[in-house]
Order: structure tokens, then C-alpha cells, then sequence
């Protein structure tokens, strides 16, 4: 996976800070339309962002973070994210989580071997009605079984 | 006809989008001319897919409906579920924050006003700001995201504050589980956030809002971007609201998959672009907020109840409730139910009559063991305690709290030791580090009921006397409270407690 690292260029990088810096409290705003355009926030743009918003690297690097959606390295081609929270323990959410980690021999934030699904908790996608829950990059998915999980993994190719 | 099948992200999970499209195409195969609208979810999630048909004579609904369905769905052979409205989860209701939700089109101004919408803001542009703010308190609406601090006051310190600049900033950040409200209506009754909004700012003095939505939502994310700017075009928002010559303008913002930042202070400090870290009180946002400037923060289901508020007047919705908790609450009715969905409903209801009666029990069949009301941090309730009705002040005194009005149900498989773990692994996993007794506390928390599984009883005190730290010497609610689901685990369920002891003896 880390062989094919999008590497943006820096006109790239400064198109995009400059599209967001005139928002009120820019940051998090820069950092979200980075990793959008680039899949993460590679390290030659943190010193870039600070010298816009006239602050200090290590302060970008503490944002960056402190939250738990902006990655330092592209992640695989799809995100699969399983919901960790009661609502969905309380419909066997934890057995479902704890399988399909198994099955693809991975730990929480893992990316299979061949570069095309990471597995991320996620707390909570307010479908707790229809538990157990997951999300496949921007797609919601209710009531997942064994079964429909195969499904996703398969088509994710996995 | 008139097909409606809704857009809601939880339609979609079980698969609304798929159906939507297939009954497109069999309208097309069969040159069968259909108007199909996207609508919000009506709530009955496990109804969903729930489509509706209106051929004239009123809404009837079908549900779940699968692909395989459709064409006997077009036929009218389909067995159906009757008039959406007198199902009787829906009709029992009092539906006033959620009255369009599933109704109308959530994109369409034009609906939403055939439906009462921007009445309630017509209203508050013809009043005083002081008048506005009077109108909130005496309505009693409390804070619908978990404190149920009344909104009027909290409106009223923000007005009375001197500033060049103010700000209403709405919280969107629902991080609870099982709750979905703040989502449902977003992508439901979009334009509703906007009016309460709209009249908050005229309320407080306040041209510029902001919400922040979660980044788990991205259709909900969609639908408010979307909105806004048909908002925009159509003169609700911008330097001329409904041509008043009253300025309102917001923003949506997208957090970053922080728990933390649903407390309102890490969510100012969020979108000020910092580590959303939690901020002392005093100064209180009301005064020092957004950019150091007089800011209401209110949770989504307090700003979108404002337009009822002033369409059907304070007293109106006063007329509803218990005790100090005036009007209805959404509550939010999911895990391990049979009847999951959103249920609007005046203050008072006793909580075993919304599980048993409301929700159908569990979906398991098996007993019910236990309930977790108002999120991760809510505590749990057993079934011994279902007589308490819903509102504020029951619920602190049966020893827990409405929070978000999230209500998720366990049968009696659910390990209540483990619950109470993961409620300390949850807080130290979403600690923002400010204050040591969470920061500290919860991975000790961990620690110590994993010495209590191992069979170390002598582990029990030390966990209520940390649970009693972390309570008193938290900054926020997030250490502050999360020792009440393990307290409450601890105390109504000993027996999950005991039984790794003893094994080990």
C-alpha cells in the first residue's frame, strides 16, 4: 500500500488552504479539504497551514491529532467503519466487530494486505434503530449480519 | 400518484435507495406517470424502507418494502400497512418539533411553508428582541442536548451582552448513542433548524450561526449544505431575512470524529480551529463564546422546536409536560427493541410504558435487563425502575437523566460488567486530557473493572471511590458522568459483578 502514496503537489496544497482561509477558525476546515481532496494530510503541509494561519507546527500537529478523522497516511481504497457504541452491542454489535476483524486478520485501524479496506470503530452513525451499524466510505448500512458484512467485504474486494 | 420514499440515512441503511430506484424503473416500464419524493423518515424505523402512496385519498403506507416488492407495490396488491398517520406507534404522538418530518419534501421551501413553516419566524420579526426572548422563556424550553438549562434564560444573557459581534452556534455534534433526533430532523425538516435559528439570532442580536455537524453524518451534512443555500437564494437567509432588512447567515461546519466536542465549550474551542479540549466556566459562552464573543450554543432539538414555539405561541406548548419539563420530547427508542424509531411525545410518560408498550419489548423476544437512557453517559435503569416518568427532574432523582432522550434497550444477555467497562474505555478513548480525573481516572476505571472480572472483590470500593473522583473533580460531563452507567451497573446489577468472584473462588 504505502508504494502508491498520492504525493500532492505544494500549488495543490496552497489552492486548498487558500480556498478555506477566510472562514472564521479556518483550521479544521483546511485540514478537512486536504484530506478530502488527498485521502490524508501529508506532513509537508502542516508547516504550510501554520505559516497561512500564523501559528506554529507543533500547534497544527496537536489539531491533527486530537481528532481521530485526519490521518497522517492515506488509508485503504475503502473505509469500513463498524460501530462500536450500546445501541449496537445490545444487537451483537461486538461479536459482528470481533468476526470481521478476524476474518481479515486485522486490529482496529488496520488496512489488509492488498491496500483496499481499512477497519475503523466508529462511536455512534444514529442508526440505532436499525443496529447493528456500519458505514462503507459514506455509505450507512443497517442491520448487518454476518452475511451482509461478507457481502460489503466482497465487493469492497477484500 | 404520489410515491414517497424516504431519504433519512436510516431508510438508506436498510436500503431506500435501492427501492426508490426500482420503483422509478417499474413506473417507467409501465408508462405509469408517479411523482416520487424523497421525504424525511416518519420515525418508525423498523417499518423502513416505509414507502407511501397517495393516489387522493391520503397516504398509505407500506413497509418494509423490498425490490421484489415493487411491482406488486405499483399493482396495488401489495398488503399494505394503512393510513401512515393511524399506525398506531404515529398516531399517538404529539408531534410538534418533528411535525413535518416525514411529511413534506426536506428540500422544498415551498412545502415547508404549505406546512406552517416560517410562520413562527413572520411572528418573531414583528417583535422586540426583548418580547423574543420572553416568548422562549415562557414556552420552558429547557436544552434539549442532555443540561435542560432554560433556553430563554440562556437567550436572554446573550442578548443583554454588549458586542460588535454575536453568534448562535448550534449543536450538532450528536455523538450519543441511540440517539438520531438532531439527524432525523436534519435530513428531514432542514429548514426548521434554519427558521429557530433565523429567530434566535433576532431574539439575541445575533447575525452569523454556525452548526456543527458531525462528521459521521454526511447525509446530513448534504441535506444542511444544500438547504442553506436554497435558503440563501430564496431570501431566509442573507442580509434581508423574509425582506425585513434583518441580517442571518450561517455556516455548516463538519467536526472531526471528537465525542468530546458535543460539550459546548470544546465544540467553540473546535471551531475556533483548536484542540477541541474543554474550556473552564466561567466565562460562560453566553458572554466569552465563539471567537470570544456573547454566543448561544443550543442543541439541534431546541432550535428546531423555537418556530412551534412562536407559530403556535409559548403557552401552546407550555400546555404540554411535567412539572418543570414543558412540552414534548423526541425520544429516541433503539438497541434491542422491536418497535425502534423516533417517538415525539409530551413530558411524563413512564419509561416501561414507552418499552413494553411503545417499543413492543425487546426484538429478541427475551426480557428486557436493562435500559440505558440519555447515551454513554446516561446511567442504567433496571426494569424495577419503570414506573419513572420521563422528565428532567424524575429521572435526577431516580439516580440518572434524560440526557438527548436516547433510550437503548438490553435483553438479558447483555453482560452489565461489560457495559460498565466499556462506559470507562469509551471515556478515556474520547478524553479530550484537560482535567486528570477523566484523562486518568477512566483508564484506571478500566483497569480496575477488569480486576473486579478477574475475581478481585476488594476492587469494588476502589471503583466507587473513583467513580466519586471522577464525578466531583471533572471539568465536564464527559468524566463527570460517565460514572453513571458504571454506577448504575454496579449497583442495580451486582450479580455481574459477583459471579466472575465467585467462579474465581
Amino acid at each position: 500500500m504505502p508504494q502508491s502514496v498520492p504525493q500532492p503537489s505544494v500549488e495543490e496544497i496552497a489552492a486548498l488552504i487558500d480556498s478555506q482561509i477566510a472562514l472564521e477558525g479556518p483550521l479544521l476546515p483546511i485540514l478537512h479539504a486536504i484530506q478530502s481532496a488527498c485521502g490524508y494530510v501529508p506532513q509537508m503541509a502542516v508547516p504550510m497551514i501554520a505559516d497561512a494561519l500564523n501559528i506554529t507546527a507543533a500547534e497544527v500537529h496537536g489539531v491533527m491529532s486530537f481528532y481521530h478523522d485526519f490521518r497522517e497516511v492515506p488509508a485503504g481504497r475503502h473505509v469500513v467503519r463498524i460501530c462500536r457504541a450500546e445501541a449496537c452491542q445490545a444487537m451483537g454489535g461486538t461479536a459482528l466487530a470481533e468476526a470481521t476483524l478476524a476474518r481479515l486478520g486485522l486490529e482496529w485501524h488496520g488496512t489488509t494486505a492488498n491496500g483496499v479496506v481499512t477497519i475503523e470503530p466508529v462511536y455512534c452513525l444514529g442508526l440505532c434503530a436499525c443496529a447493528p451499524a456500519a458505514m462503507v466510505d459514506d455509505r450507512v448500512v443497517g442491520r448487518v449480519d454476518a452475511a451482509r458484512m461478507d457481502a460489503i467485504l466482497t465487493e469492497a474486494g477484500a | 400518484m404520489k410515491v414517497y420514499v424516504p431519504r433519512d440515512s436510516a431508510a438508506k441503511a436498510l436500503g431506500a435507495d435501492t427501492v426508490a430506484e426500482a420503483i422509478r424503473a417499474e413506473a417507467e416500464k409501465r408508462g405509469l406517470e408517479i411523482e416520487l419524493i424523497r421525504n424525511g423518515t416518519r420515525g418508525m424505523i423498523w417499518l423502513e424502507p416505509l414507502v407511501e402512496i397517495d393516489r387522493g385519498a391520503g397516504r398509505e403506507g407500506f413497509g418494509p418494502v423490498t425490490v421484489a416488492e415493487v411491482p406488486a407495490l405499483l399493482d396495488g396488491t401489495l398488503e399494505g400497512l394503512g393510513k401512515v398517520e393511524e399506525i398506531p406507534f404515529f398516531a399517538r404522538q404529539t408531534r410538534l418539533t418533528f411535525a413535518r418530518c416525514g411529511v413534506t419534501d426536506p428540500l422544498s421551501l415551498a412545502d415547508y411553508e404549505a406546512h406552517g413553516g416560517l410562520r413562527g419566524l413572520r411572528r418573531a420579526l414583528g417583535m422586540s428582541a426583548e418580547a423574543i426572548v420572553d416568548e422562549v422563556k415562557l414556552s420552558g424550553l429547557r436544552g434539549r442536548g442532555g443540561a435542560g438549562f432554560p433556553t430563554g434564560i440562556k437567550w436572554d444573557t446573550v442578548r443583554l451582552a454588549h458586542a460588535e459581534q454575536k453568534y448562535i452556534v448550534c449543536n450538532a455534534d450528536e455523538g450519543d448513542s441511540g440517539t438520531f433526533a438532531d439527524r432525523m430532523i436534519i435530513e428531514g425538516d432542514p429548514f426548521c433548524l434554519i427558521e429557530g435559528m433565523a429567530i434566535a439570532g433576532l431574539g439575541v442580536g445575533a447575525t452569523k450561526g454556525y452548526v456543527y455537524l458531525r462528521s459521521e453524518y454526511p447525509d446530513a451534512i448534504a441535506v444542511l449544505n444544500q438547504v442553506v443555500e436554497i435558503a440563501r437564494k430564496d431570501g431566509l437567509l442573507g442580509g434581508d431575512v423574509l425582506g425585513s432588512g434583518r441580517a442571518f447567515d450561517m455556516e455548516v461546519r463538519v467536526g472531526a470524529g471528537a465525542y468530546v466536542c458535543g460539550e459546548e465549550t470544546s465544540l467553540l474551542n473546535s471551531l475556533e480551529g483548536k484542540r477541541g479540549v474543554v474550556r473552564a466556566k466561567p466565562p460562560l459562552p453566553a458572554l466569552e463564546g465563539f471567537m470570544g464573543r456573547p454566543t448561544v450554543v443550543n442543541n439541534v432539538l431546541s432550535l428546531a422546536t423555537v418556530p412551534v414555539v412562536f407559530e403556535k405561541g409559548a403557552e401552546f406548548y407550555a400546555g404540554f409536560g411535567l412539572g418543570r419539563s414543558k412540552g414534548t420530547m423526541p425520544i429516541q427508542i433503539a438497541g434491542n427493541v422491536k418497535r425502534g424509531g423516533l417517538y415525539e411525545t409530551a413530558f411524563g410518560l413512564p419509561l416501561g410504558e414507552l418499552i413494553e408498550d411503545v417499543a413492543g419489548g425487546t426484538a429478541s423476544g427475551r426480557p428486557v435487563k436493562a435500559v440505558q437512557v440519555g447515551g454513554p453517559l446516561g446511567a442504567y435503569f433496571a426494569p424495577s425502575q419503570f414506573d419513572t416518568p420521563f422528565g428532567y427532574e424524575e429521572f435526577d432523582g431516580a439516580g440518572g437523566l434524560i440526557g438527548h432522550a436516547g433510550v437503548v434497550v438490553f435483553d438479558d444477555t447483555a453482560d452489565m460488567l461489560k457495559m460498565a467497562r466499556f462506559a470507562m474505555e469509551f471515556c478515556a478513548v474520547e478524553s479530550c486530557g484537560k482535567c486528570t480525573p477523566c484523562r486518568i481516572g477512566a483508564v484506571r476505571g478500566v483497569e480496575t473493572i477488569d480486576r473486579i472480572a478477574a475475581g478481585d472483590g476488594s476492587a469494588v470500593p476502589l471503583l466507587t471511590d473513583l467513580c466519586e473522583t471522577m464525578k466531583d473533580g471533572s471539568l465536564c460531563a464527559l468524566g463527570g458522568f460517565t460514572p453513571y452507567p458504571v454506577m448504575s451497573a454496579l449497583t442495580l446489577f451486582p450479580e455481574d459483578f459477583a459471579t466472575a468472584k465467585e467462579a474465581a473462588e
